[in-house]
């Protein structure tokens, strides 16, 4: 299909619970500077197209495409918002210099999660609002007041404040999938606090990581149960930070002298937006991660993929993920088998934390940096071919794939 | 690059809907479009969807972009949205567009919808939030009042009369008298009357401002490859661009757009139109027009015109359907109505409807060949320029 697509150069911010010194605005431009730098690209001169990807709600803006271009060195330039994850923004960059318009494109995501103190009421206002909306419970109805379903505890930071106590957080979708995902396949509780206790090890060895920490199975199984089954440790807590990639046709990588890194293939797919009427199978990881290898040519991805980084925003996912995405057909048996060392080395969101929108770019940025060579202590071996999933997080049923290869 | 063909198009009625939902009118304006190609189309030969909508304010719906998806038909499909306030419109099918010409995919469906009867009392208070919170948002403004400043700044660095702009509401609403989507269409309206309509803020007077509305568009794109399933007209879209000016509006040019300017020329350039000379390539126009001067400063900023000299041309009858250089035959936002980002369907699907000779009662005389349309968006900042060609 003409000439390959090539990611020029990466850029990210240190990830951090809360960032009161930063604003998404700094964020940005720290990102993007630091891939330009290692790009060595000027956005002035050089870049032909930027992409931002961002949620309205996420940002507190009514526009929030006003407020990219100063930044990023877009003045008077081709830029635009995609409203979904990074690798939608991948995707779109990859697009639009495979129609010839474009030679060097620049993909930008950020979280500043922080800046919402109501976190659950924001996912909230991403379902129906005649039949989905009233099921978390409504201010106008007194009876909720009563039922203690905020999480006991003070969790505030991971799934945000509400001023509701009677609303149900969002989250507790993804408790009745996890129940669901456990049924289905015989997977137990215990295994997917394993998830946790390997995500938040791998960390450790990931520098811009927030949410490293050791811990056992029993930690895991002790701690708070917060939307059952899923306890405190299951859920990824949010993160703040920022992340940009610069992608580039071939011929700039050797105008650059960069060795290449391949964006080979992408994907993404929706599933129905009625949550009642989903299947709860990730069906969306599937039908992408089919695109993005018809894309890229992989026929086997067992055998032929070397690293992945999918979506782990709770514990289950990433075996869910792993499943979906016709890696193995039994997730948690390979995880017993230690056999999942190749997955989420950066940590994942467990580890790194869960930063919304960026969650992709977040793996596809890991992806790259093994790929490169560039790892330090957590740097795998003979690594050829990656790949990164993502998923939009409660109460979405949209995600999206890419796949890396090295030149 | 493959290129790409237009093979069909669908626009709904455009006026507060309080029956139907975003999804309902992005199902009805997919339905239209699918059922207008010549060859018929089957919902599974549709390979990707995009979809353009406005703020997620508006519907108090967080990712708006996932709730549409069932409506616009992209269920179980790649689908994705792309959103610059106000150059939606024609950035979706931008968007489009690149999923076609990269060869991604065969056939590509963009849904624009917008729903601002939801906004409650008034969409304005959806724009509330579009502000900088720290050096905007103090001063309580609104778009009206910003528009009024660029009105202003413009009518004094040309020294324009404002019987000269008012001439553009005047055709406009005429020239929707016919669409069948029409909002505000009036065949007897004057010069005098716009002149005498209520002040919102100077200069900017009611009948100079396009009505908020309800409704949706669609339209379908597919690659060289697979037209002849479709249909046999050759309806290309030849060129697009789009370009972004600094959040900063304080300290811009006001009077003259560049941002636009520069969004046209890449247009123009990969389009096989004369940078220099536009006007004598291009058939007709459909120029942003949300306000009646933003017709004619965008028509500038397309360099269509000289600056400042838009206006003496729309009072001379220029811009007429019938004129030398028409712009908005199809009525545009002043007289069909302003869904933000359904506008695609009057500056993108009109285009489509003139060249396949499809537009009926506000056809352009003298077979069109090229047509261009517009949109303008974010803190008046966003341009976004697509051209047509009939092969």
């Amino acid at each position: 299909m003409g000439k390959k697509v090539v990611v020029l150069g990466v850029g990210h911010t240190d990830f951090n619970a809360i960032t009161p010194d930063m604003g998404w605005r700094d964020f940005m431009y720290e990102a993007c500077n630091k891939a330009y730098v290692d790009a060595g690209v000027n956005p002035r001169k050089d870049v032909d197209s930027f992409i931002t990807c961002a949620e309205d709600f996420y940002e507190g803006f009514s526009i929030f495409d006003e407020f990219v271009p100063d930044q990023v060195g877009a003045l008077l330039k081709p830029c635009c918002t995609v409203c979904a994850d990074g690798i939608y923004g991948l995707g779109t960059g990859y697009m639009q210099i495979k129609t010839g318009y474009m030679d060097i494109v620049s993909i930008e995501a950020h979280s500043k999660v922080s800046d919402l103190l109501t976190y659950g009421e924001i996912l909230n206002f991403g379902m129906d609002p005649v039949f989905e909306r009233p099921v978390v419970g409504s201010a106008e109805r007194p009876n909720y007041k009563e039922g203690p379903v905020w999480p006991k505890g003070s969790h505030d930071y991971m799934v945000g404040k509400s001023d509701e106590k009677e609303r149900v957080h969002p989250y507790f979708l993804a408790g009745m999938e996890m129940r669901h995902y456990l049924k289905k396949t015989g997977t137990t509780e215990e295994q997917c606090a394993k998830v946790v206790v390997k995500n938040k090890k791998n960390a450790f060895y990931n520098p811009y990581a927030d949410y490293e920490l050791k811990l056992t199975v029993e930690d895991v199984m002790k701690s708070d149960p917060v939307f059952t089954p899923m306890k405190y440790y299951d859920v990824a807590p949010n993160v703040d930070g920022a992340i940009c990639f610069i992608l580039g046709t071939e011929e700039k990588a050797k105008e650059l002298g960069i060795d290449p890194i391949y964006l080979d293939g992408f994907g993404w797919s929706s599933e129905t937006p009625w949550f009642s009427n989903r299947g709860f199978d990730a069906k969306y990881a599937s039908m992408s991660s089919k695109m993005a290898y018809k894309m890229a040519g992989i026929k086997d991805p067992a055998k032929e993929i070397d690293i992945l980084e999918v979506d782990d925003k709770y514990s289950y996912k990433e075996l869910q993920h792993l499943e979906a995405i016709g890696y193995t057909e039994n997730a948690a048996k390979m995880l017993d088998e230690d056999k999942l060392c190749n997955v989420n080395v950066s940590g994942g969101a467990l580890g790194v934390g869960n930063c919304l929108e960026a969650t992709g770019l977040q793996k596809s940025l890991e992806i790259v940096t093994q790929l490169r060579g560039h790892a330090g202590k957590r740097q795998l071996k003979d690594l050829n071919v990656g790949l990164a999933q993502s998923w939009r997080g409660v109460p979405s049923g949209s995600g999206a794939v890419a796949i890396f290869r090295r030149g | 690059m493959k290129k790409v063909y237009v093979i069909g198009a669908g626009m709904t009625l455009f006026r507060r809907h309080l029956l139907e939902n975003g999804k309902e009118l992005s199902f009805m304006a997919a339905k239209m479009a699918m059922d207008s190609v010549d060859k018929g189309i089957k919902r599974s030969d549709i390979e990707h969807v995009v979809m353009g909508s406005a703020p997620d304010a508006f519907d108090g719906i967080h990712m708006k972009g996932d709730n549409l998806l069932d409506g616009a038909g992209g269920v179980n499909k790649p689908y994705v949205r792309v959103f610059n306030g106000g150059g939606t419109g024609v950035f979706g099918p931008i968007a489009g567009w690149w999923h076609v010409a990269s060869g991604v995919s065969d056939v590509c469906m963009v849904v624009n919808e917008e729903k601002m009867g939801n906004c409650y009392p008034h969409p304005q208070t959806a724009f509330q939030h579009i502000w900088d919170p720290i050096i905007d948002r103090p001063l309580h403004p609104n778009l009206v009042w910003l528009f009024a400043m660029e009105m202003n700044r413009y009518m004094t660095t040309y020294g324009i009369k404002k019987e000269h702009i008012a001439a553009v509401s005047v055709k406009n609403k005429r020239n929707a008298v016919g669409h069948p989507c029409a909002q505000l269409p009036d065949e007897k309206i004057t010069v005098e009357d716009v002149l005498n309509s209520e002040i919102m803020a100077w200069p900017v007077q009611r009948l100079d401002i396009s009505p908020p509305s309800d409704g949706a568009a669609a339209i379908i794109f597919c690659s060289e490859d697979v037209i002849q399933k479709y249909t046999d007209e050759r309806i290309r879209i030849a060129g697009v661009g789009w370009n972004i000016d600094s959040q900063f509006w304080t300290n811009r040019d006001l009077a003259f757009p560049r941002y636009v300017a520069n969004a046209s020329k890449m247009c123009y350039q990969k389009a096989g139109i004369d940078v220099n000379t536009p006007a004598k390539d291009v058939d007709f126009a459909e120029p942003y027009d949300p306000f009646s001067y933003k017709e004619l400063h965008h028509a500038e900023g397309m360099l269509l015109f000289d600056k400042g000299k838009a206006p003496l041309a729309a009072h001379e009858g220029v811009t007429q359907r019938d004129g030398d250089l028409p712009l908005c035959p199809s009525g545009g936002l002043l007289g069909v109505g302003n869904p933000i980002a359904a506008t695609m369907g009057q500056k993108v699907c009109e285009l489509y409807w003139q060249l396949a000779g499809k537009a009926g009662k506000r056809q352009v005389p003298n077979d069109p060949q090229v047509g261009v349309g517009q949109a303008w968006g974010d803190i008046m900042q966003m341009a976004t320029v697509l051209a047509m060609r009939r092969d």
